[in-house]
């Protein structure tokens, strides 16, 4: 039994089994929120929204997209750099998805409680910009590049308000650890969305709007300006990818903010073994609600105002974040 | 070339090589014909250093139809149907210069009521492209919400069209000398003439109050948007004489500060019964374009207003000839529609079609400011700008 041979078979049979239930978990996790969004923002526009796929109120539709999606060809521009081309929605797909590793839905249910977590999340997800840019580069067409590039520029200005307004969460928990952050707020009593971050969470909020690139940081594929920026010559099996991954990517990022500022699987009077992946649900639907319902009410900025917002107000404004948290960490 | 070149030569050639290298040279950009943003068929040919226009050649035509000729072998009632498709957001309004400039050479009085259904038709035609307007600018900018709230009131302005006229988009609905007997039944008879639909003026005044409604709701999801006025103000700024040296009319140049409307410097509709505002901007950006056509609505719903309290009774047509014979002679009639001065210059040689029917559309001469305005912008400011211009491709290219 407690032969290497024996853990070695059981490593593998978990590791299969994680990998399945966290493929499982965002793929039932982002078809409700891609539900959500076409039929919030239906309702938001005075229409009807997606009606009679399955039978009632077009719950089906995703589902019928995906299917569709999948029948149609998959097209290589002539023009296109084969291999990174083919391989770019992958690799996205991959850096959104290596982030649920670390999402603790009740003090068990983990994949794996890593010491670093918050730190191996904000580092893998900024391999996304890696899967936008080759996607952009690889198309053979300006408006893919120029969306490519925008993403890249835009990332990197946003990755760094994102990861500042975390540290003040970790300084405040004092550990990087993801589980250890919801219990250091369940202890503390309240989330630290009252506690003490509500700035944080604004930067991060904002900052993983512009990582997702969702509206009013949509500039990489500003439609009206660059048809569709670096999803333009995809098609079929890929285009789903890329569309999975954006929403994937909201599922990911909403769970985050959530465990960071929110209190994660954490709720008062409610047992956390038990109801904590319901909690964390709700909360992430909360969130997911928040970014629809901005995506269909603002416009959408442009690329220096920007760069202007990350560089001259988030960044100073996370670092008098964290100045002010350590502060009070010290103090009191 | 194998020769071995002498080290000072190698060197120099070693040097020119970094040189060609580190530079960026420009990006040529063709946006269009086909583009989400283009309002129809406009190519633009942008030479791009980053994402910064250093010259832009918009290139039209791809929408010619070649009207002007056509005009000149149909006769005068046929031509009606030719012309409110030149800017189909506002197919009613087109019709209305090219009948005054008809019965102008053929001395025809149109009867008062005749009269003021045109008025409040081209009203409505405003509006219906002005909601257009504010609903696709938004769009242009990101936000699609605005876009579905708009289109619904202009949805009903253009039943309220349908219904006098039986045509959404082209209504055909003047006749020379007067309008149409409206669509429906009953005009099968001679002496029945069936008028403007029944309760068309009640519908008409609560449609207003929705536009009304809309342009209020307008206001509060799009106007105050910190992010749209970021994005709009002081953003391809048109100074007053430059759009004037350029033709452009309308909604633009009222925009720069110029109180030019042809509803109060022409006579071709009787707009002097009705009380309106000129509605000016101050500084000539994208901002002030977007915001006078949203203050346009409002006077448009409030002349729409007037003339529906009083309407005058009467004939809907006056005695023309069977056959339409217009005079020699030639004219220039303008009207102030919504894109902007709208002109017919017509010559006749006394037949049943015109000699010659010179369209001068709005569109066109708005457009013509682009290579002007667009040097120096980034490429999202040439999204706000085209906006904000307000074109027709049919309006251009005719």
């Amino acid at each position: 039994m407690t032969s290497l041979v024996g853990i070695e078979i059981n490593f593998y049979v978990l590791l299969t089994l994680k990998i399945l239930a966290i493929t499982g978990v965002v793929l039932t996790g982002i078809l409700p929120i891609i539900f959500g969004e076409l039929k919030i923002s239906a309702h938001m526009q005075s229409r009807v929204g997606p009606y009679f796929a399955g039978g009632r109120w077009g719950w089906a539709q995703p589902l019928a997209d995906g299917i569709k999606f999948f029948q149609k060809e998959d097209l290589v521009p002539a023009a296109a750099d084969r291999q990174v081309y083919k391989l770019a929605p992958y690799l996205l797909m991959v850096s959104t998805l290596a982030v649920f590793v670390i999402i603790p839905f009740s003090p068990n249910l983990i994949a794996a409680d890593l010491d670093l977590g918050i730190f191996f999340a904000l580092a893998i997800s900024s391999l996304s910009t890696l899967g936008v840019l080759m996607a952009g580069w690889s198309s053979g067409n300006k408006y893919s590049l120029i969306g490519g590039l925008r993403a890249a520029a835009q990332i990197i200005a946003y990755e760094l308000p994102l990861v500042l307004a975390v540290i003040g969460v970790v300084i405040q928990a004092g550990t990087l650890s993801m589980v250890g952050i919801v219990e250091a707020q369940i202890d503390m009593g309240v989330p630290y969305l009252v506690g003490g971050q509500v700035i944080g969470f604004g930067i991060f909020f904002t900052a993983s709007l512009a990582e997702l690139n969702r509206t009013p940081f949509d500039l990489p594929i500003a439609e009206s300006e660059l048809v569709m920026g670096y999803l333009t010559e995809y098609s079929g099996f890929r285009f789903t990818t890329f569309f999975l991954a954006e929403y994937a990517g909201v599922f990911s990022i909403s769970a985050i903010a959530a465990t960071l500022f929110l209190g994660g699987y954490g709720f008062w009077g409610l047992d956390s073994t038990v109801f904590g992946p319901f909690v964390l649900v709700a909360k992430v639907g909360l969130l997911a609600f928040l970014m629809i319902w901005i995506r269909w009410t603002w416009p959408r900025m442009r690329e220096d105002q920007l760069q202007t917002m990350a560089w001259k107000w988030l960044v100073p404004l996370a670092l008098a974040n964290i100045m002010v948290t350590a502060i009070f960490k010290v103090v009191f | 070339m194998s020769q071995a070149l002498d080290p000072r030569a190698a060197a120099h050639v070693s040097e020119v090589a970094v040189s060609v290298e580190l530079q960026t040279p420009g990006m040529t950009l063709n946006i269009g014909p086909q583009h989400p943003s283009t309002h129809g068929v406009l190519r633009l040919v942008a030479e791009l250093d980053g994402e910064r226009i250093v010259n832009v050649e918009p290139v039209i035509g791809y929408m010619h139809r070649g009207y002007e000729k056509l005009s000149e072998v149909r006769t005068y009632p046929q031509i009606t149907a030719l012309v409110n498709r030149i800017d189909w957001v506002s197919g009613f309004a087109n019709e209305i210069p090219l009948m005054v400039a008809v019965e102008r050479l053929m001395e025809i009085e149109v009867p008062e009521r005749a009269q003021s259904i045109r008025l409040i038709l081209t009203e409505l035609a405003r509006i219906s492209s002005h909601l257009v307007f504010m609903s696709s600018y938004p769009l242009e900018l990101g936000a699609a919400t605005p876009l579905m709230h708009a289109l619904r009131e202009r949805e009903h302005v253009l039943e309220l069209i349908e219904g006098a006229t039986g045509g959404r988009f082209h209504p055909n609905f003047n006749r020379i000398g007067g309008v149409k007997p409206a669509a429906g039944g009953g005009s099968t008879q001679k002496k029945v003439v069936q008028d403007l639909p029944k309760n068309f003026l009640a519908e008409t005044r609560a449609a207003m109050d929705n536009v009304l409604e809309v342009c209020d709701d307008i206001d509060t999801l799009v106007t105050g948007n910190e992010i749209f006025q970021a994005r709009t103000m002081g953003v391809a700024v048109l100074p007053a004489d430059q759009a004037l040296a350029y033709g452009v009319s309308g909604p633009n140049l009222r925009a720069s500060g110029v109180a030019f409307d042809l509803r109060k410097h022409e006579d071709y509709l009787p707009y002097h019964k009705y009380d309106f505002d000129v509605v000016t901007g101050d500084n000539g950006d994208c901002f002030d374009r977007y915001r006078v056509r949203v203050e346009e609505v409002r006077q448009a719903a409030r002349i729409v207003n007037q003339a529906i309290d009083d309407l005058p009774g009467g004939p809907l047509q006056a005695k023309v000839p069977r056959v339409i014979k217009v005079p020699k002679g030639e004219t220039y009639v303008r009207a102030e529609n919504p894109k902007g001065e709208m002109g017919y210059y017509l010559v006749s040689d006394g037949g049943r079609i015109p000699y010659r029917l010179k369209i001068r559309s709005a569109s066109f001469s708005n457009l013509s400011i682009l290579p002007w305005a667009l040097k120096g912008l980034i490429v999202p400011d040439i999204i706000a700008l085209l906006g904000s211009l307000d074109f027709v491709l049919g309006d251009v290219d005719r």
